[in-house]
């Protein structure tokens, strides 16, 4: 039998009042971004927020549950973006997304600044009186390094091992966490050539043991290449990705192919449309996604959505809360 | 069409720079207090506002639409928009007339910038009057040419979520014939210097194919003294550029300053055919680029096109900005622009790859 955990990537969009009240607190230049030194009347704010995206997330009943990661301005570049030996300069595009984040432009040697692990202790200290885990969520360092410039490490190899001591030190301060999934998108957009996949892979391998909890590494915004699946597979991580809503053919290939780990993370509602899944057609895809893989025999599988969640308006953001949790309240799924 | 029918009688210099900006600017503070008493929406400290009704809000956009039309003549602007003071957003402005659009709430673009992104539910069609009223009422108010900005059909495709669709193509394109109507009638109003912004464009990889369809369709039937600009901006130029040289448009309208010009070299690989209307101030700095500074890039301009098809602008909508410094950056790049053209007319400035001029 299956264990269906229901959860999401993160990257939530903030609540329409949040959105007003910090508009006016913060103003609309690069400047004004998070860069970790806010004040208190910014803090308050934020974590007021943070409380509410915890107890909507509670309340819909999902089984993990995130911080939200509300105060990432620059999405998953945040951490560099308030990390020191980092300057922020022009503002880049996002992955194809109409949505702009500043370039981190490394420029020294690198330091954890603790800044995820704060977000993540003030989140505990909500969740500790109920019943749902926390889960944790990083950039995966190839995708951290593809964000950012590097004037500092010379080769992108290097710079990418460098990111990836720099996240296994934030991880190390975290506080307990359930689990920790990893994003990387540039897995996909970016894909890594001949030699540097595997560094990736190793990468990711050096922040998974930082931590006790269980990691799942999510590819985002389509299916990896082969290569660079093969190589993912050789870290030492929990569970891997599937983004059945983008390309599921090609997901399911790789799957087919090379096998998975035990655990696998299914992308089952699509971050990026209005469009509300029903619970149903995520149960549907979860289905799927078994019988096509008919000699794996997942010990759990996690029902989460393709993407961040950012782009979506508030509304349908709650409604697709709810229709993961609902499709994975029969906790177990026949194999 | 050439930029010269936009040349004020008074020009002071032989070369003619053209200057304009992309569209958008600051909004009084006054007319969005009056647009939040009209809808009915809570201020910052969530103070229930006394209401006013449609027509008090239209006088003050009618206000607004005077006084940014003449602060851009102020500023010494060649071409003036209004500041689009009666649109919103510039997907949300359409989608509120086009059916086939609804509403769920503020997204993020960046920062602490949101726009609220619709979702197209049905098949797309023309709704209520989109920009005549706009065009006529400025152009009456201008005693400078008046520029109309007008979203294109890939972006009203592509920054939305599409629930009922089955391509961005297929969505893409019916909306080219609804921004061809709309052309059509800017036109017969007697506009004759449409930009299409497309700022979606750069984007994805390989939609440049979707957007020379579409915009095939926009210019459909056009007279050829309708000069077409096209408006591009926050993306990678080299998985667009040389192809868009194909589109069917007079101008391309580029943001550059925000990256330090570090795409320039992409448009010096392969001849630029078109006009280049090249962003020299950055949209999102509150601090002023000195006149030097502006000087400095419009001449970046003349390393990718003789200065017969340079035009200079801002790199995108200025509507961010503190008013005063958005009256400053044009009014300082007026001046720059001015002085370049000047030092072109003394020679003190070599052209690369200069087009004989029209005595030779």
């Amino acid at each position: 039998m299956t264990e269906l955990v229901s959860t999401t990537p993160g990257l939530f969009p903030l609540p329409d009042w949040a959105k007003r009240d910090l508009e006016g607190l913060k103003g609309h230049q690069k400047h004004d971004l998070i860069d970790g030194s806010e004040g208190a009347e910014i803090t308050a704010v934020y974590e007021q927020a943070r409380e509410e995206v915890l107890s909507q997330q509670i309340d819909a009943g999902l089984d993990l549950v995130v911080e939200g990661q509300l105060r990432w301005d620059d999405m998953l570049a945040h951490p560099l973006a308030v990390a020191d030996a980092v300057d922020t300069r022009g503002i880049v595009r996002y992955y194809d997304n109409n949505n702009f984040y500043r370039e981190p432009v490394v420029t020294d040697e690198l330091q954890a600044s603790g800044d995820v692990a704060a977000e993540l202790e003030a989140a505990a200290e909500v969740t500790c009186d109920h019943d749902a885990g926390l889960a944790a969520v990083l950039p995966g360092p190839y995708t951290l390094a593809d964000l950012a410039t590097d004037e500092q490490y010379g080769e992108t190899a290097a710079f990418v091992d460098a990111v990836g001591e720099f996240l296994a030190e934030e991880v190390a301060q975290f506080p307990d966490v359930e689990q920790l999934t990893l994003l990387e998108p540039s897995l996909v957009q970016a894909a890594p050539g001949d030699g540097l996949d595997e560094r990736a892979s190793e990468a990711i391998d050096a922040v998974a043991t930082a931590t006790d909890a269980e990691v799942a590494v999510q590819p985002v915004y389509g299916a990896l290449e082969e290569r660079v699946y093969a190589h993912l597979l050789d870290a030492d991580i929990d569970a891997v990705g599937f983004d059945l809503v983008s390309d599921h053919d090609a997901n399911v290939y790789n799957a087919q192919e090379y096998g998975a780990t035990d655990d696998v993370l299914l992308g089952l509602v699509d971050g990026r449309n209005t469009l509300v899944e029903s619970p149903e057609t995520i149960r549907e895809r979860v289905e799927w996604f078994q019988e096509q893989t008919p000699a794996a025999d997942y010990v759990r599988i996690y029902a989460t959505a393709n993407t961040d969640l950012f782009f979506l308006p508030t509304n349908r953001f709650g409604e697709k809360l709810e229709a993961l949790a609902t499709a994975a309240a029969t906790t177990e799924v026949e194999a | 069409m050439t930029k010269e029918q936009f040349r004020p009688e008074d020009h002071p210099n032989d070369q003619f720079l053209l200057t304009t900006v992309v569209g958008s600017y600051p909004k009084p503070k006054w007319l969005n207090r009056v647009r939040e008493r009209c809808h009915h929406q809570e201020d910052v400290d969530q103070v229930e506002l006394e209401t006013v009704d449609e027509e008090t809000l239209a006088e003050a956009e009618d206000d607004a639409s005077r006084l940014i039309t003449k602060e851009h003549e102020r500023a010494g602007l060649d071409v003036v928009v209004d500041g689009e003071m009666r649109r919103t957003e510039m997907v949300e402005y359409f989608a509120e007339r086009i059916e086939g659009y609804e509403f769920n709430g503020p997204v993020k673009v960046w920062g602490h910038n949101y726009f609220d992104k619709p979702s197209v539910v049905s098949e797309v069609e023309y709704g209520e009057q989109w920009l005549v009223e706009e065009y006529e009422f400025t152009a009456d108010v201008a005693d400078r040419p008046v520029k109309v900005p007008i979203t294109g059909p890939y972006t009203l495709a592509r920054w939305v979520f599409n629930e009922h669709y089955e391509t961005t193509a297929d969505l893409a394109n019916d909306l080219a014939d609804l921004v061809n109507e709309e052309v059509e009638k800017l036109v017969d109003a007697g506009c004759r210097y449409i930009q299409i912004d497309e700022p979606a464009l750069a984007q994805h990889e390989d939609d440049h194919a979707i957007v020379g369809e579409a915009l095939e369709r926009v210019v459909a039937d056009l007279p050829e003294d309708v000069r077409i600009g096209l408006h591009v901006c926050y993306g990678d130029y080299s998985r667009i550029y040389p192809e868009i040289l194909e589109f069917p448009v007079d101008e391309f309208d580029l943001e550059l300053a925000n990256g330090d010009y570090e795409q320039l070299d992409v448009f010096t690989e392969h001849e630029f055919t078109a006009d280049l209307a090249m962003g020299v101030l950055d949209a999102h700095v509150a601090e002023v680029e000195s006149v030097e500074e502006i000087k400095a890039n419009i001449k970046k301009g003349l390393e990718v096109v003789p200065p017969e098809q340079l035009v200079v602008s801002p790199d995108c909508g200025v509507k961010l900005l503190p008013r005063e410094a958005a009256y400053q950056k044009m009014a300082n790049m007026v001046q720059a622009a001015r002085e370049v053209e000047a030092e072109l007319d003394a020679g003190e400035i070599e052209v690369r790859g200069a087009a004989p001029s029209a005595d030779d």
